[in-house]
């Protein structure tokens, strides 16, 4: 689990050890985030929003159930329980905003998590099963996410469970019974809203059982870094407390400052405000949108506009959607590069950065009415999500002349601050500057 | 048991009274309790999946009438049933010989006005408002609204655009605004479903 050089667990209390021979949970606490768990000593801040993510969903849990005894999940008063939180309940417009900026919050920190992990090669051996259990974990987000948003029972709500529970209705053959066993009815209705409630409360729980997982998956090689090559010794690693319980500390100071200025000063900045307008099944709102976090995929869906090869143009805007996470899966076998990090990779460095750029694209299109120039950029954008994964990353994985890799974390550390690797000579900072925990 | 005793006696290499191939009693428990506990579960997984499926009151949503005189040639109005939007348009004279006009090989879901109407009351035509896409409600029913560049509906969620037989002629949506069962009842009111 750990490296060897891990230190040890060593009850100091007799009650310690009392409890240490019979449920070691502070011995399990220690190897997992305290003493005992060697970390990779170049860690940046991008290696924060794991941590953050985590904290993002224990703030939504914590939210949610406080909301969950104000909320009524029907569809004559669900709306009105909403704005009965915002205004009678004590404290719940902090409560509520908290919740739907958290939503926004995690995604984002989630995003980040995410991108780290392609910018330093955390998907690739031996960490796949870590980035395959972060994918579904994101896919349990988005559908968690998605059916909080139509509790409000407001007019995006309504559509917008309209639009994504209709996906499935471009099934062939049994779509359309698909599409009404999900709804309990024909349209979005009361049996709808009491089942998503439902769903919503107990989706979060599964999410974190799967963070456990996720957890455990990445403390089997440990973490990997900026540099992507391996721990070698005890010289590259620091252990994870105090080293890093600190450095994460202060990202949360960092996260949750940004977090309060949301909450309080900008609680709508992310949302939709048709969604202030109850749900109305006779009128559909001029724009419907998803929250910002899923337009991308939402213009990936909107970038089929004809039917080609026999299928029609709805079911190919579905299996592209689809697609386009699916096709996340299959990274790590679709990146065959043995460097892991980009910064020894200039080429798909660069490709990278473009990719970066298409997602942000995509999400800009995604929120645009259905008129050019949108469609078409969209669908170039959409075009090029599909071109990256399956012919660029191939192809600069077999034909990109990578940089030459540091011979260990500790030598490229110690070459960042102009200290030759094999002196150990401590003095050419200032003499007294502190080591390292020993 | 006689008989099992005396395999047993014959194979008396493994020492655990069982033959050494072929199917020993303890296979078939294993199969048979194994059969019986799947057995059990798509028992209780088959209710425990169709309690999603719409319940018995949903299902029992009576049909609707709908009076025709109030919609004066050109125009639509909007109606409920079933949840759903329904439009019920009385398309003028011109309007129905632009969608004659039509070659209706060029459709994406070939259909005749004549199809989509009952006989004898071409000029009526009832169709949901539901977009065949992902079931957004088309503009083009109501005064004023956005009808498209076929004059019929447009659909405000992903563009789609329908000519004034609701016909899909573009956009993602596959198929043409569908038409409930209806029938009439007296030349000016209708019964849908």
């Amino acid at each position: 689990m750990s490296f060897p050089w891990a230190k040890h667990y060593q009850p100091t209390s007799e009650f310690g050890k009392y409890m240490d021979s019979r449920l070691p949970l502070p011995r399990f606490i220690y190897g997992a985030l305290g003493a005992g768990y060697p970390t990779p000593k170049n860690l940046n801040y991008f290696y924060n929003f794991g941590v953050l993510a985590g904290v993002a969903l224990v703030i939504q849990i914590i939210t949610g159930v406080v909301l969950g005894m104000h909320y009524a999940a029907n569809t004559g008063i669900a709306f009105d329980s909403v704005e009965h939180i915002m205004r009678d309940v004590n404290s719940g417009w902090m409560i509520r905003y908290m919740h739907a900026v958290g939503a926004s919050f995690f995604f984002a920190v989630v995003y980040v998590h995410i991108f780290r992990g392609l910018y330093y090669g955390s998907y690739k051996p031996p960490r796949e099963v870590l980035w395959l259990l972060g994918l579904v974990i994101f896919l349990l987000m988005m559908a968690t996410a998605f059916m909080g948003y139509v509790l409000v029972w407001g007019q995006m709500s309504f559509w917008g469970a309209t639009v994504i529970t209709n996906l499935f209705s471009a099934v062939p053959i049994v779509g359309e019974a698909i599409h009404t066993w999900l709804l309990g009815g024909f349209a979005p209705d009361n049996a709808t809203l009491n089942r998503f409630f439902s769903l919503h409360y107990l989706l979060p729980f599964i999410i974190f059982g799967v963070i456990i997982l996720h957890v455990w998956a990445l403390h089997i090689p440990g973490s990997n870094n900026p540099t992507g090559v391996d721990v070698k010794g005890p010289q590259d690693t620091v252990p994870f407390h105090p080293y890093y319980t600190a450095k994460d500390f202060f990202g949360l100071g960092v996260y949750l400052t940004l977090f309060s200025v949301f909450v309080f000063f900008l609680p709508n900045a992310l949302g939709e405000v048709d969604n202030y307008v109850p749900a109305n099944p006779l009128s559909t709102p001029t724009h419907i949108v998803p929250e910002w976090y899923l337009l991308p995929f939402y213009a990936i869906l909107k970038a089929f506009t004809t039917d080609f090869l026999l299928v029609k143009a709805k079911l190919w805007g579905v299996i592209a959607m689809l697609a386009a996470i699916v096709l996340l899966f299959f990274l790590p076998w679709l990146d065959t590069s043995p460097v892991r990090s980009n910064r020894y990779r200039p080429l798909n460095r660069i490709f990278f950065w473009i990719f970066v750029a298409d997602c942000l694209v995509l999400g800009y299109c995604g929120g645009q009415l259905a008129v050019e120039p949108w469609v078409r950029i969209g669908q170039l954008a959409a075009a090029y999500y599909f071109a990256h994964f399956l012919i660029i990353i191939p192809l600069i994985a077999r034909f990109e002349k990578t940089l030459p890799l540091p011979n260990s974390i500790s030598e490229s550390v110690l070459a960042k601050y102009g200290k030759p690797p094999a002196s150990g000579s401590a003095g050419t900072l200032g003499g007294t500057a502190p080591q390292p925990a020993e | 048991m006689a008989s099992e005793t005396s395999v047993s006696a014959a194979s008396g290499a493994h020492g655990d009274g069982l033959p050494p191939e072929g199917e020993r009693r303890r296979d078939f428990l294993y199969v048979a309790t194994g059969a019986f506990a799947a057995v059990g579960a798509a028992a209780v997984v088959v209710p425990l999946v169709n309690q999603m499926n719409p319940s018995a009151d949903v299902l029992a949503l009576a049909s609707i009438d709908l009076d025709l005189t109030p919609i004066q040639p050109g125009q639509a109005i909007v109606a409920s049933w079933r949840g759903k939007p329904i439009f019920a348009r009385q398309l003028t004279p011109q309007e129905i010989a632009t969608a004659n006009a039509v070659d209706i090989k060029t459709l994406r879901d070939p259909q005749t006005l004549a199809e989509r109407t009952k006989p004898g009351n071409e000029k009526w035509l009832i169709t949901l408002g539901v977009c065949t896409h992902l079931g957004c409600v088309p503009l083009g029913a109501r005064e004023g609204e956005n009808r498209g560049d076929y004059g019929g509906y447009y659909c405000p969620c992903h563009g789609s655009q329908y000519d004034i037989a609701g016909r899909i002629r573009g956009g993602p949506a596959p198929k043409n605004l569908e038409v409930p069962t209806y029938a009439f009842k007296s030349p000016t009111s209708v019964t849908i479903g």
